[in-house]
């Protein structure tokens, strides 16, 4: 039971942490913070409209598969794996 | 002509051929196999079929013509699109896997131990998959009857027959791997011009590559920079910082989208088929992965489409193209009605412009910009027959997943759930064979005659999704005192907000529909948009459940027993898949 909870209190972590990133990409550098980033570029893009059409893209498939791979060693951790 | 129609016709009955082979070998002989693809379909082959599931006709047709006109507004699809996957693969695809049922309506009535909050999600499913199905009926008879050349009525009764004949027989074990061969076929005929287009404009192959890349006309300037240039000095506003109706609009819109999007029952269903936990959670970035090769070269079509449109029309600042002059696909759309020219000056020349009084393109369909597309670069003719099939196949593969998701909540839920639980496995196959037949006729019949409101409907789609499913299936899995008398309230108030503001703006939406501008208003709540509010339906959907909750029951124990289960990955299932 106790091994329990402090597995669930860990995947709540890490899905805090994969949030967060998710807001800041996209709400906040897609679309509240577009005008200040944009006075940047990458290329021909601007940067907050990268962000917007492209880079929160990118990020989301990177949070993906970075929350998949804690989670299969935190379920080799806690001995959660299945067959 | 004559050679592309005869590649049109290669290209189509070439990938339905396939499309029927597949759905043949693969069909299937037990419920397990209809509904859930007898569980044992991997994470890259769930990803793809995800994939072909998710981009429908308005991903394939409609969104890169959005973003075209929209510019950084058409940002919210392509975000609000992709994110929900993000919240899919965390928040609730691995626990509702492990839970281990056929349908979100009975993980629904599982966790809310209740027969009323399964009929709830019932109703909101249904009408949910069944407007989106409209959606995706038209766009099948459109298309067909567009490269067909057959009558758009004709077109929609092909389009019927091809569904029934797969989805039927196949049931999720032929739809998955149909859905894979469509993945393939739709992604193919997406690239392929928008290579060409990107090599043409920038020199660039890679489309997301080329959209922030200089321009191959040896100016030195950026597509992008050109682009802002083109559009500005006739008056449109800036392609890239024009945000559609304001940041909070942006904000809800994003948002609703995102949260409907995990909220589907038809994309949630897709991780019932895979053999565990572990491949629920990669399943998710798998298809990510192949949406996202869609939804990033997405805004390099829309604004090289954008771009290659004001160069046809104005080739030089001041030297508009001649009418009589005007190129052969400018005809071919003309006469489908969906481009339309006035030459309000006589002066026999083409002006494109912001302004009313002055603008002759006085209708440019937005719809069109990818079909399209491959003529105005002047692609050769396979290209443009690849795109006829890719768009077909993205509008059959949306349908039949969507059917599924009708047809078992009906025979899964509501009549071995509910009504008549001593259903034997063998009828309960027909059963839902049968409401599959009958939603085909309804949605064929809706798209024959599509309700006034059919502007709305992928909007109300979204929205029911977004403040119904999503928060109750949530809250199921984060809270355990979670009730379900909560619940239900929660998913009742939700739902009826959603749907009031968007009945409330109904009206609006039609008499404007014509309009370019018509999903803008100023006199918004707030200036959010009837699409948008999915996102506020939510949260009034999460805020009355928790407050009933501080006034009731918490669950009672074995459900939170039940709760504690279906976090972890191993331990016992609630119950097999063959039950």
């Amino acid at each position: 039971m106790e091994n329990k909870t402090s597995y669930w209190q860990e995947n709540l972590r890490l899905i805090f942490i994969c949030l967060i990133v998710w807001f800041v990409v996209s709400f906040g550098f897609g679309i509240l913070l577009v005008e200040q980033l944009n006075e940047f570029r990458l290329g021909g893009y601007k940067l907050g409209f990268w962000f917007a059409q492209q880079g929160s893209i990118y990020t989301f498939l990177g949070l993906i598969f970075w929350y998949t791979k804690k989670m299969n060693d935190l379920d080799k951790k806690y001995n959660v794996e299945e067959e | 002509m004559e050679q592309l129609k005869l590649f049109t016709y290669i290209a189509v009955f070439g990938s339905f051929a396939l499309y029927f082979a597949i759905a043949w070998w693969a069909r299937a002989k037990s419920t397990s196999d209809f509904y859930v693809a007898g569980g044992g379909i991997t994470p890259m082959q769930n990803g793809m079929a995800i994939g072909a599931d998710w981009m429908s006709a308005a991903s394939f047709i409609s969104m890169a013509g959005l973003i075209a006109f929209l510019g950084y507004g058409g940002s919210v699809f392509l975000m609000g699109w992709t994110g929900g996957y993000v919240l899919l693969a965390m928040l609730l695809a691995p626990y509702m896997r492990k839970h281990g049922k056929f349908t979100v309506p009975e993980f629904i009535a599982d966790r809310y131990y209740s027969k009323t909050a399964r009929i709830v999600a019932v109703a909101c499913l249904i009408i949910a998959s069944l407007t989106y199905i409209i959606g995706q009926m038209k766009g099948v008879g459109v298309a067909f009857s567009r490269f067909l050349e057959v009558e758009y009525d004709h077109g929609l009764y092909i389009g019927m027959a091809v569904v029934w004949v797969y989805a039927v027989l196949g049931g999720m074990k032929g739809i998955t791997y149909t859905q894979i061969a469509q993945y393939c076929v739709l992604i193919f005929a997406y690239t392929i011009p928008a290579v060409f287009i990107s090599l043409q404009l920038t020199g660039n192959p890679i489309p997301q590559l080329g959209l922030g890349s200089t321009l191959a006309d040896g100016s030195g300037m950026y597509l992008l920079d050109k682009l802002d240039l083109v559009v500005t000095d006739l008056g449109f506003k800036e392609y890239t910082t024009d945000n559609m109706g304001g940041t909070l609009n942006m904000f809800a819109y994003t948002l609703s989208l995102m949260i409907g999007t995990a909220g589907l029952p038809h994309v949630i269903m897709r991780f019932f088929t895979v053999p565990s936990v572990k491949a629920a959670r990669s399943s998710a970035g798998y298809a990510l992965v192949f949406i996202a090769l869609l939804y990033t070269v997405a805004p390099a079509v829309g604004a090289m489409a954008r771009l290659n449109l004001m160069n046809t029309i104005e080739p030089v600042a001041g030297q508009n193209l001649e009418y009589e002059a005007r190129p052969q696909w400018f005809k071919d759309w003309e006469k489908t009605g969906l481009l339309k020219y006035e030459d309000k000056n006589g002066d026999g020349k083409i002006q494109y412009t912001a302004s009313k009084e002055t603008n002759e393109m006085v209708k440019v369909d937005q719809d069109i910009m990818v079909l399209a597309n491959p003529a105005i670069a002047n692609l050769p003719n396979w290209v443009i027959a690849l795109v006829a099939a890719g768009g077909i196949a993205a509008a059959l593969s949306t349908a039949a997943g969507l059917l599924l998701a009708i047809s078992s909540s009906v025979s899964h839920d509501l009549m071995k759930g509910v009504l008549t639980p001593d259903i034997s496995e063998k009828s309960e196959l027909l059963a839902g064979r049968i409401v599959m037949t009958i939603s085909i006729l309804v949605a064929g019949y809706l798209g024959l005659n599509p309700p006034g409101f059919a502007a709305g409907t992928v909007a109300l789609a979204f929205g029911l999704a977004a403040s119904s499913i999503f928060p109750a299936l949530m809250m199921g899995i984060f809270s355990k005192r979670m009730n379900s008398q909560a619940a239900i309230w929660g998913m009742c108030s939700g739902i009826g907000v959603t749907m009031l503001y968007v009945f409330q703006h109904k009206g609006i939406m039609f008499i404007q529909g014509t309009d370019f501008l018509g999903s803008l208003d100023p006199n918004w709540f707030f200036g959010i948009s009837p699409n948008a509010f999915g996102a506020v339906g939510a949260i009034v959907n999460f805020a009355v459940a928790f407050a009933i909750l501080q006034f009731t029951d918490d669950a009672p124990k074995e459900i939170q027993d039940m709760v504690d289960n279906f976090r972890s990955p191993v331990g016992e299932v609630a119950s097999a898949h063959d039950h």
